[in-house]
């Protein structure tokens, strides 16, 4: 059931890039109405994920291209059904976000719903070169995405977006490529590649090309500034999907091809993975500290959060890693959550992302809803207790501790400057100036000079359900740690992680 | 010679046979019956039939299973040699759907029966495995090309390119010639098969690596390989669209089976060695060089280009340079996926020229801008466009994907195994490069508006169903490359 979750947004985008209809209504109706759907399922099948004791469900198993032993292979695991859910969220809340594209609209929703599919594509192929055909259809609608419906810089943006990702792709392709090469019977069967055990020089050599290669889509220092640039040229909803989907497709490729595949080459690379993961992270909320663009603060924030996903792979532990997958969820929702308050509620009415700007503008008492959901999820992207970043990079920190308390030592102090860019993020967006200050006559372009319209029941919605997300995970994290951790204890990852468990 | 030994010939080439004579046809049906129509008349019935004659030639092959070898390698006919000359026609086929609505030249008859003849010599060329055979058929297919490169004499570019054309091709094929005398010299014999055999016995000798670099030297002209690509772009840019699309499409195809069948078979005892640390003299040193070169110089020079034909010049330069690493890393096993490469390569090569000359007959110029807000002007053939280009940076799920990871997977799969792993890694973070130019023209095409004249363009019902067919064979045999693999001799 769960390969639905490709086939409906696929079939809904190409439905919509072919027959273009004009009316932008029933464009967003269908991508609404798609978008649920796969929601609905991936619930569903979480639910049977529960309790049951296979460690993995073949979804289907046929030869594609025999000759070279590549086949259409669709399972899932504990991990995947997680990070599935979390896309069919994003998704569905992205469109939600998106209500108000009326330009170009049917082609925009065409272009969301087929990166969409290419996203489930990835998350459920345990075949290698069917995993990486879905990691690269992925690359070409968020270029037209960003360069079509984009902001500043949007053509730039955009195409340093797509160029980035497809070199990462092309240090994957070689990998991937040599490792046929080197097999016997051609075959790119994960559970077979799993069970090889290749030379460790190959590993040692071969790793680092597919791990970059994904990492980068994940943000890691220093291959990482597509990732702010991007996010701020790109539409709300494709910055939520990039923010909170896409780099989670780096960090599920770099964990389930790179490590999990190459258990010899990630022991040897795994301190210099942790290193560069704490630079990413202290670099990032730095950097995050001095922006003058609202958007540029969220977006370097995410490169600083995804630094604790990738730490969390570099401890090589039980922790650590199940730490890395919830922190996946968690800055998905998250990240989606905070670009949606910066994309939409804010940037939307005001025109302007300039925080001294905003400053005088007294948002809070405008759009006091915006105010009231940018707090509360600034504050789970601090990581509070009672919400899911804390749970998340709190499992991080205590993997990273075992690996080397120097790199968890760091990471911490990482946090703190989180703390001290999100509050200030905080205090100049929303919570300085009044509404009746001229600030407001300056920017704004459209009607109702001093005033803004209201947040419509659909942003509204999309807030309150990233907001419960992070809540349930938060306070009940065992919902997503129940899936998680028997997916890691499971054969596939028994090469990578059974001589440090015992 | 019997003449019962005559009759076996002629149904060993009764494909080529078709073909030529369906070019002599088109020549008398104009001149005995279509001389008072009107040209645009002309072209099309005059298309139409040399369509219909090369579906009957790929209906033929289809049904007959013929396969040995006439004479001293003249023809060999496997069941592979049969589906290149298939893959020929069809590419064909395309090039002459394309001339359905030719009104730039009276006389369509003998640009048809051209276009014919080269197809005949690219069919016999697939399956020569001798010397002498293999520079006619390379002459044959050539020679009609020059002619038709400057087809349209209004036209002076055009003409400047022919001459390059021809002189060029005028010097490879002498550069040829010599280089097959001195292996000739060596050998004492023609047929590629036994050339093999006795090279074996030769030492690499000076002399001898300069037959083969002079031979090898001719092919690369053919297949526009850098350093002998020069000729490459004003001819892509200024030949009639059908010529084009020959010289982009079926040309090559021919060539590169050629190159690797001669590589394979005649030069296997003197591979040599291009490995990161070692280096013996040889045909893989000298491969992999024009390879690197073509990947470097065609990829580069295209980033700066603003006539989108240029462009595509130049992309094809790094095409052929991605076939031919396959052809030095593993001659043996090359042939299935440079066949598979060439054959959807030209597909949608075809495709990008021939919406490429839509725009360009509507605004006089091929520059990028011609291209703003074609998206919205013609919706399906902006789509189209969009999967030629995106097939030629190899972006699943479409052709080009999965054979640049056939080609390079199939060199690296050489015994023993990884030895042009460099190259490989240069091809992958070349092709990554060309993604930046084609996306610069599919930048055009969606992101920007159009400028002044917001028309929906007028496109020819054939040209219009050419091009779709090709945007969806190109999807198609992406997703279902098994199709045409399992019709291909497999390791």
């Amino acid at each position: 059931m769960l390969a639905w979750t490709i086939y409906i947004p696929l079939t809904a985008g190409l439905a919509l890039l072919l027959t273009r209809p004009r009316s932008a209504v029933l464009a967003r109706w269908v991508s609404l109405l798609a978008a649920l759907a796969t929601a609905g399922i991936a619930i569903v099948s979480m639910g049977n994920f529960y309790g049951s004791t296979a460690h993995l469900t073949t979804i289907v198993q046929v030869p594609w291209i025999p000759q070279l032993g590549i086949q259409y292979y669709l399972a899932a695991d504990g991990i995947s059904v997680t990070l599935v859910l979390l896309t069919s969220i994003a998704a569905f809340v992205g469109v939600l976000f998106s209500w108000n594209v009326e330009y170009r609209a049917s082609e925009f929703f065409a272009l969301f719903l087929i990166l969409i599919a290419g996203v489930f594509g990835v998350f459920l192929s345990f075949d290698v070169f069917l995993l990486f055909a879905f990691y690269e259809l992925a690359i070409i609608p968020k270029y037209f995405l960003v360069a079509i419906w984009g902001s500043t810089r949007r053509e730039y943006g955009a195409m340093k977006l797509v160029l980035y990702s497809f070199l990462g792709s092309a240090l994957v392709l070689v990998g991937m490529i040599a490792v046929y090469a080197v097999l016997p019977v051609p075959t790119f069967d994960m559970a077979v590649w799993a069970q090889t055990a290749f030379p460790r020089s190959f590993q040692l050599w071969v790793f680092p090309f597919i791990f970059v290669g994904f990492a980068v889509l994940a943000g890691m220092w220093p291959f990482h500034s597509w990732a702010p640039t991007g996010h701020v040229a790109a539409p709300t909803a494709a910055s939520m999907l990039l923010a909170g989907v896409v780099m989670k497709l780096g960090a599920y490729g770099a964990l389930r091809v790179g490590m999990a595949l190459f258990p010899e080459g990630a022991r040897y690379w795994a301190p210099w993975i942790g290193w560069l993961a704490v630079i990413g992270i202290v670099y990032g909320a730095l950097i995050a500290l001095v922006q003058k663009d609202f958007k540029f603060v969220i977006g370097y924030s995410s490169v600083s959060h995804m630094g604790f996903v990738l730490l969390g792979l570099a401890s090589l532990n039980l922790v650590g890693l199940s730490g890395a997958v919830l922190q996946m969820f968690s800055h998905g929702i998250i990240a989606g959550l905070l670009f949606g308050v910066v994309g939409r509620m804010v940037y939307d009415r005001t025109h302007t992302r300039d925080l001294e700007a905003l400053q005088g503008m007294g948002l809070a008492k405008t759009i006091p809803s915006a105010a009231a959901i940018f707090g509360v999820a600034i504050f789970a992207s601090m990581g509070i207790p009672g919400f899911s970043g804390f749970v998340a990079e709190m499992q991080v920190l205590v993997g990273a501790w075992h690996a080397s308390p120097t790199l968890a030592l760091l990471a911490g102090f990482g946090i703190l400057a989180g703390v001290a860019y999100s509050l200030r993020v905080l205090h100049k967006s929303f919570l300085g100036g009044s509404p009746s200050t001229p600030a407001w006559g300056k920017h704004d372009r459209g009607p109702g000079h001093g005033k803004a319209d209201p947040i419509s029941a659909p942003e509204g919605l999309g807030g309150l359900i990233l907001l419960t997300c992070t809540l349930i995970v938060g306070l009940y994290p065992a919902c997503l740690l129940d899936l998680i951790v028997p997916a890691l204890r499971s054969p596939f990852f028994e090469g990578l992680l059974r001589p440090l468990i015992k | 010679m019997s003449s019962v030994e005559y009759l076996k010939w002629i149904e060993f080439v009764a494909p080529e046979t078709i073909v030529v004579a369906a070019a002599l046809a088109v020549l008398f049906i104009d001149r005995l019956a279509l001389r008072e129509q009107a040209p645009n008349v002309r072209s099309l019935l005059g298309s139409l039939f040399a369509i219909f004659a090369c579906l009957f030639s790929i209906f033929w092959m289809s049904q007959s299973t013929l396969e040995g070898i006439v004479g001293p390698g003249i023809v060999h006919l496997t069941g592979s040699t049969t589906l290149a000359k298939q893959l020929v026609v069809i590419l064909a086929i395309g090039a002459l759907a394309l001339a359905c609505d030719a009104n730039f030249t009276p006389h369509t008859a003998e640009f048809l029966s051209l276009l014919l003849l080269s197809t005949s010599g690219l069919m016999f060329l697939v399956s020569a495995e001798n010397l002498l055979m293999i520079f006619l058929c390379l002459e044959l297919a050539t020679l009609p090309l020059y002619v038709l490169a400057c087809f349209d004499k209004t036209d002076k570019r055009a003409a400047e390119g022919a001459v390059k054309y021809f002189l060029f091709g005028g010097m490879a094929a002498a550069f040829t010639v010599y280089g097959m005398s001195l292996l000739y010299g060596y050998t004492g014999t023609l047929a590629l098969s036994e050339i093999a055999l006795k090279l074996g016995a030769v030492k690499p000798e000076p002399m001898l690596l300069v037959g083969i670099t002079m031979t090898l030297a001719g092919f690369a002209f053919k297949i526009a390989a850098a350093p002998f690509h020069l000729w490459a772009p004003d001819v892509y840019q200024t030949a009639p669209l059908s010529a084009a699309a020959m010289i982009a499409a079926g040309s090559k195809l021919g060539s590169f089976v050629v190159l690797t069948r001669f590589t394979a078979l005649a030069l296997a005892p003197h591979a040599g060695k291009a490995s990161w640390e070692s280096w013996l003299p040889g045909s893989t040193p000298l491969l992999a060089i024009l390879a690197g070169a073509s990947m470097i110089i065609g990829n580069l020079v295209a980033l700066r280009q603003s006539s989108v034909r240029r462009l595509l010049a130049y992309s094809a330069v790094s095409h052929a340079g991605y076939m031919t690493v396959v052809i030095a890393g593993n001659p043996a096993q090359a042939l299935a996926p440079v066949l598979y490469y060439a054959f959807t390569y030209g597909l949608a090569i075809i495709g990008a020229f021939a919406i490429v000359s839509v725009v360009q007959n509507h605004f006089g110029t091929d520059a990028m801008q011609a291209f703003d807000g074609l998206c919205a002007r013609a919706p399906s053939m902006a789509l189209c466009l969009l999967i030629f280009l995106l097939s030629l940076a190899g972006i699943p799920p479409l052709a080009g994907f999965f054979g640049k990871f056939y080609l390079f997977g199939a060199a690296l799969r050489s015994t023993p195994a990884l030895d042009l792993l460099w190259l490989v890694i240069l091809a992958i973070f070349m092709s990554a490069v060309s993604l930046f130019y084609y996306l610069k023209v599919l930048k055009h095409v969606y992101v920007f508006p159009a400028t002044a004249d917001k028309q929906p363009l007028n496109i020819p019902i054939i040209l219009r169903c050419t091009i779709i067919l090709l945007a969806a064979s190109v999807l198609f045999l992406g997703i279902m490359p098994s199709i045409v693999l399992n019709r291909l001799p497999l390791p």
